[in-house]
């Protein structure tokens, strides 16, 4: 196997390095207004729910032209969205219910019409089955055109009516009453959706194209909470992973490019949620774990405070067994006597039981947090 | 409120009826509101108040009946409307600070694809200062308290310098700090000439607060000046429950 | 009918009917598009478990489905607790993930495997018959069939068994707690039980696919009823309309069995959508009109009746100021009028001069207080 990274001047690397980057861009972009509508499994619907349009067009058109394809996957992305609205809600038909019959009623149509081509040639399925699973490697000069003419304006449409989304995203309510037409722009919102996802099935296909819109900004609002810097976070996420995801795949003849993108995506998605800034799992343990420690502090001093008292303010040694019992809380009562001791607060008698030091006689228990130790 | 401001206007209900599915929640809806008062609508939960303040502003279409803004369709009158949704109506985790969460409310004036300006920026602080969270404009808005979100609602309806405002359950569940700001706001938004609508739970400080009362329960029980809506037989009317003494329905 | 086609019929009615039976509890417990997440990932586990017995029929790779069902619903519930993504955001990138674990490990460990993309697709009823169940000499039929039977019959145990418990978890949690039935197993239980039923239709109808199995037949149900039971034998039903059709159009035009019976009961679903005798789309729309005009009609008697202080001759009682006030175009409060005074509630004076009668106020009362 070939170690060394193919020179960028390349023909093919580039196009596919170009093509899977910026499928990874837009779809990154656009993912951060399906996470925060909360259309994550609308997204899982409508690429499920292209493929009936994919294999419709090359059946009816008997073409592998990219754009045709894409024209058939969009109509029926639509016309699944169309059908949710139709029976959500509809006799009690919940909404979980809609969209699961809806992609298993378009992807089962799918299935059936993709099993229609099995008597054509096969050269002309090639392009068919691209689309299906997704193959990046496979991306050609012509194919990265398509893909950048049909991204950019949905990239400028995004930048254009920035804030109008931002509002229609956090308070629909809110935007109709400022005078917004929220219903056309929630119309455009899911059709620059489905686009993305008509775009990105050449990347990873259409039954994990939903990961390539979604994880990307899920893993973005870990390091963020600003809107606006999520969508460029998002968007250099989406297009790491893709082309990340491209290249292994090129390593052996059979790793296939769409699982191995949403993997990387994957460990880019665990890795923030343990790690990003602010809201990172991993830190959001480490705080438990001191304020936690620091209330056992608190409450033992308290109690040591207490007793001192009783016993006229003067130094008196009390027993582990004196302390536990008083003291509110749990936890090993010795390590956090050794903790207090180390700040100074505690001492150890003769016979073994513990005392307050002048110092822990006199401090606020509340001020513990903010003392330097 | 002096005799011009009487004289106007600022909003008329005629006949509203809302429903949801086949189930009535308002009934034949009458309202004449002069400009410039504060007026609280009251009535017992499920009263259909929420639904009176959205179906006047269009978020919930009627069945049948007119609503006129400063004798205009409220459509054309946006501009002149401001508005304080319930709090727990948007999701609180959305990634974005107080300051621009409050600029939203200066979206209208903007107008498409400009951008906020520092005229703009101003405003939001100008805003946030009035209810007293100006120190707050950088804040993640999912660190807020309830108060504190109440406050950052009602500094983005003030962003909007509209004549008329609706706020839906603004003390719901508050601390006293906020009640009191909001309070504040109220009345300055008063001296300025301004009406306010409040949907409002608490009858104990209903006529301390608001000077015009609309009591609710279905249909308009009444509607009107303070002092004289607020009778036992219209709360007992409203709540369908004995009055006590204080004017507040036994529970 | 050729014997083989007949054993390609069976097993896909078979399919249809396991599959349906924990539908119906999916559906109702609202977990559709967590059962499309399971119906994906149950991949990895099959992968998985083949990985490590090398043989494509051992009971170890239930187990590792059902291991795998309940590992991306305990990964997509400990997501959703953290409060980092919301609920669907958290099923939108579990699955994915998984499954594609699943793809890759088939791709690089085990290509020769009967395991491949097309597979996963749309599963391959035809090859399904050829494995035979064999018992030393004899030949008892193909080995899928047993297997679903198994399936089956495990499936509908439980289902009878637990019926009441599932009943009471589904529709009041917290009841079926206090009387002793912890939801959380049952919500377990249910979920390796689709699992298990996933891996089983697998060969059938490859893994995408068992989703409308377990979903389509069961909301279609809904449309016609509102019993739990009679839902439950109303998808059976229709999964074997769909199965028996989508055999009958995939032999006809030589097409994915599987798809086509997709095909058919999204043909079904159409037809009970439009026409269910109550809560069809036809139905709901007349029920619509009907209500629409009975609405009016009441509207108006309130109406009169909110304005009886104004005096029977007060300008909001006059035909033509009705029109305006409640916004009605005039055909239809001549229409609501008419109606109105054929049923007694109101009397027209002078041609102009709304005025309700005794019965008019007493309707009026009534949905007032309501």
């Amino acid at each position: 196997m070939d170690w060394s990274l193919p020179a960028w001047s390349d023909y093919t690397v580039r196009n596919v390095v170009l093509g899977t980057a910026w499928i990874g861009i837009v779809s990154g972009s656009l993912g951060c207004l399906a996470l925060l509508r909360r259309q994550s499994l609308l997204g899982d619907v409508v690429s499920h729910a292209t493929l009936p349009g994919v294999v419709l067009a090359f059946l009816l058109w008997q073409t592998r032209e990219m754009g045709v394809l894409m024209m058939g996957a969009a109509v029926a992305g639509l016309a699944a969205t169309l059908f949710i609205v139709l029976i959500d809600g509809h006799a009690r038909i919940r909404r979980d219910g809609a969209m699961g019959t809806a992609l298993a009623l378009f992807f089962g149509t799918g299935v059936f019409l993709l099993s229609m081509t099995k008597n054509m040639p096969t050269a002309q399925k090639a392009g068919l089955s691209k689309f299906i699973f997704g193959q990046a490697a496979a991306l050609v000069a012509s194919d990265v055109q398509v893909l950048l003419w049909t991204g950019l304006p949905l990239l400028l449409i995004l930048v254009t009516l920035w804030k109008e989304f931002k509002l229609v995203a956090f308070d629909p309510d809110f935007a109709i009453n400022v005078g917004l037409p929220v219903k056309g722009l929630e119309l455009l919102i899911t059709g620059l959706m489905v686009t993305t996802i008509v775009m990105g099935l050449q990347a990873v296909g259409v039954i994990l194209m939903s990961a390539l819109l979604i994880a990307p900004a899920a893993a973005a609002r870990q390091w963020t909470h600003r809107i606006g810097h999520m969508v460029p976070i998002a968007a250099g996420i989406g297009a790491i992973s893709s082309v990340a995801g491209a290249a292994v795949s090129t390593l052996g003849p059979h790793i296939p490019t769409g699982p191995v993108i949403v993997l990387c995506l994957s460990g880019v998605t665990v890795f923030s949620l343990l790690l990003g800034r602010e809201r990172g799992l991993i830190w959001r343990w480490f705080k438990t774990r001191h304020s936690q420690s620091l209330m056992q502090e608190e409450g033992v001093l308290d109690t040591l405070q207490t007793l001192w008292i009783q016993h006229g303010r003067t130094r008196h040694g009390h027993s582990l067994e004196v302390i536990q019992l008083a003291r509110p809380g749990r936890g090993n009562l010795r390590s956090v006597l050794e903790r207090l001791q180390a700040a100074g607060l505690v001492q150890t008698e003769m016979d073994g039981t513990w005392s307050l030091t002048d110092e822990g006689a006199m401090i606020q228990s509340e001020t513990l947090g903010s003392r330097s130790k | 409120m002096n005799e011009n401001s009487m004289a106007r206007v600022a909003l008329e209900v005629n006949d509203l009826t809302v429903a949801y599915e086949d189930k009535p929640v308002l009934w034949d809806i009458d309202l004449h509101v002069p400009a410039g008062v504060l007026m609280a609508i009251v009535g017992p939960n499920g009263a259909g108040k929420s639904t009176l303040i959205k179906a006047i502003l269009g978020l919930k279409k009627p069945v049948a009946g007119t609503v006129r803004v400063f004798g205009r369709r409220v459509q054309e009158q946006r501009k002149l409307i401001g508005y304080v949704p319930q709090r727990s109506s948007v999701d609180w985790d959305f990634p974005t600070s107080v300051g621009d969460a409050v600029l939203m409310g200066a979206y209208g004036q903007m107008g498409w694809i400009r951008r906020p300006r520092p005229l703009h920026r101003q405003k939001t602080m100008d805003s946030l200062e009035k209810v007293g969270m100006a120190d707050l404009a950088d804040r993640q808005i999912s660190e807020l308290s309830g108060g504190q979100q109440q406050r950052v609602f009602l500094a983005r309806a003030l962003i909007q310098s509209a004549d008329i405002y609706f706020m839906d359950e603004p003390f719901q569940g508050v601390d006293a700090t906020t009640e009191k700001a909001i309070v504040e706001v109220l009345r300055n938004l008063q001296a300025e000439g301004k009406t306010v609508v409040v949907v409002h739970h608490d009858l104990q400080t209903v006529r301390e607060y608001f000077d015009w009362l609309t009591l609710l329960n279905l249909r308009k029980i009444a509607s009107g000046p303070m002092t004289l809506t607020l009778t036992e037989i219209n709360l007992h009317q409203a709540y369908g429950t004995p009055v006590v003494g204080n004017g507040l329905p036994a529970q | 009918m050729s014997a083989l086609e007949f054993e390609i019929l069976l097993i896909a009615l078979v399919v249809g009917v396991t599959c349906a039976l924990p539908g119906c509890f999916l559906v109702l417990r609202r977990m559709s598009m967590l059962t499309d997440a399971i119906s994906h990932t149950v991949l990895l586990g099959i992968v998985m478990a083949f990985l490590i017995v090398s043989q494509y029929d051992h009971p170890l790779l239930m187990l590792g489905a059902a291991g795998v069902g309940l590992l991306t619903v305990v990964l997509i519930e400990l997501l959703i607790r953290t409060r980092l993504v919301k609920e669907d955001a958290a099923i939108g990138i579990t699955f994915p993930a998984l499954f594609s674990l699943g793809v890759l490990l088939i791709s690089l460990l085990a290509r020769d495997a009967h395991l491949d993309e097309h597979t996963v697709f749309q599963g391959d009823l035809v090859y399904a018959v050829f494995e035979r169940f064999r018992i030393g000499e004899w030949a008892l039929g193909p080995l899928a069939l047993w297997k679903l039977t198994g399936i089956l019959i495990l499936n509908a145990t439980l289902i009878v068994v637990f019926f009441k418990e599932l009943k009471i978890s589904t529709f009041d949690p917290d009841l079926a707690l206090a009387l002793g039935f912890p939801p959380v197993l049952l919500h377990y239980g249910l979920v390796a039980l689709t699992s298990v039923t996933a891996v089983g239709a697998f060969d059938a109808v490859g893994s995408i696919l068992v989703l409308g199995f377990m979903i389509v037949p069961p909301v279609t149900a809904s449309l016609l009823t509102d019993s739990l039971s009679r839902m439950i034998w109303l998808s059976l039903g229709i999964s074997v309309l769909g199965a028996a059709a989508g055999f009958w159009i995939a032999t006809m035009v030589d097409a994915s069995i599987g798809g086509a019976m997709t095909l058919a009961m999204a043909g079904v679903f159409g037809v009970v959508l439009l026409a269910a005798p109550q809560k069809g789309l036809v139905a709901a729309t007349l029920r619509q009109r009907h209500q629409k005009l009975t609405f009016a009609i009441r509207m108006l008697s309130i109406h009169l009746f909110q304005h009886l202080d104004t005096g029977p001759e007060g300008e909001e009682n006059r035909v033509d100021h009705l029109q305006m006030h409640l916004a009605w175009p005039v055909p239809f409060a001549n229409r609501i009028l008419r109606m109105a005074q054929d049923q007694g509630l109101v009397e027209i004076r002078d041609g102009t001069w709304v005025h309700l009668t005794e019965q008019g106020k007493m309707l009026a009362r009534s949905s007032l207080t309501a």
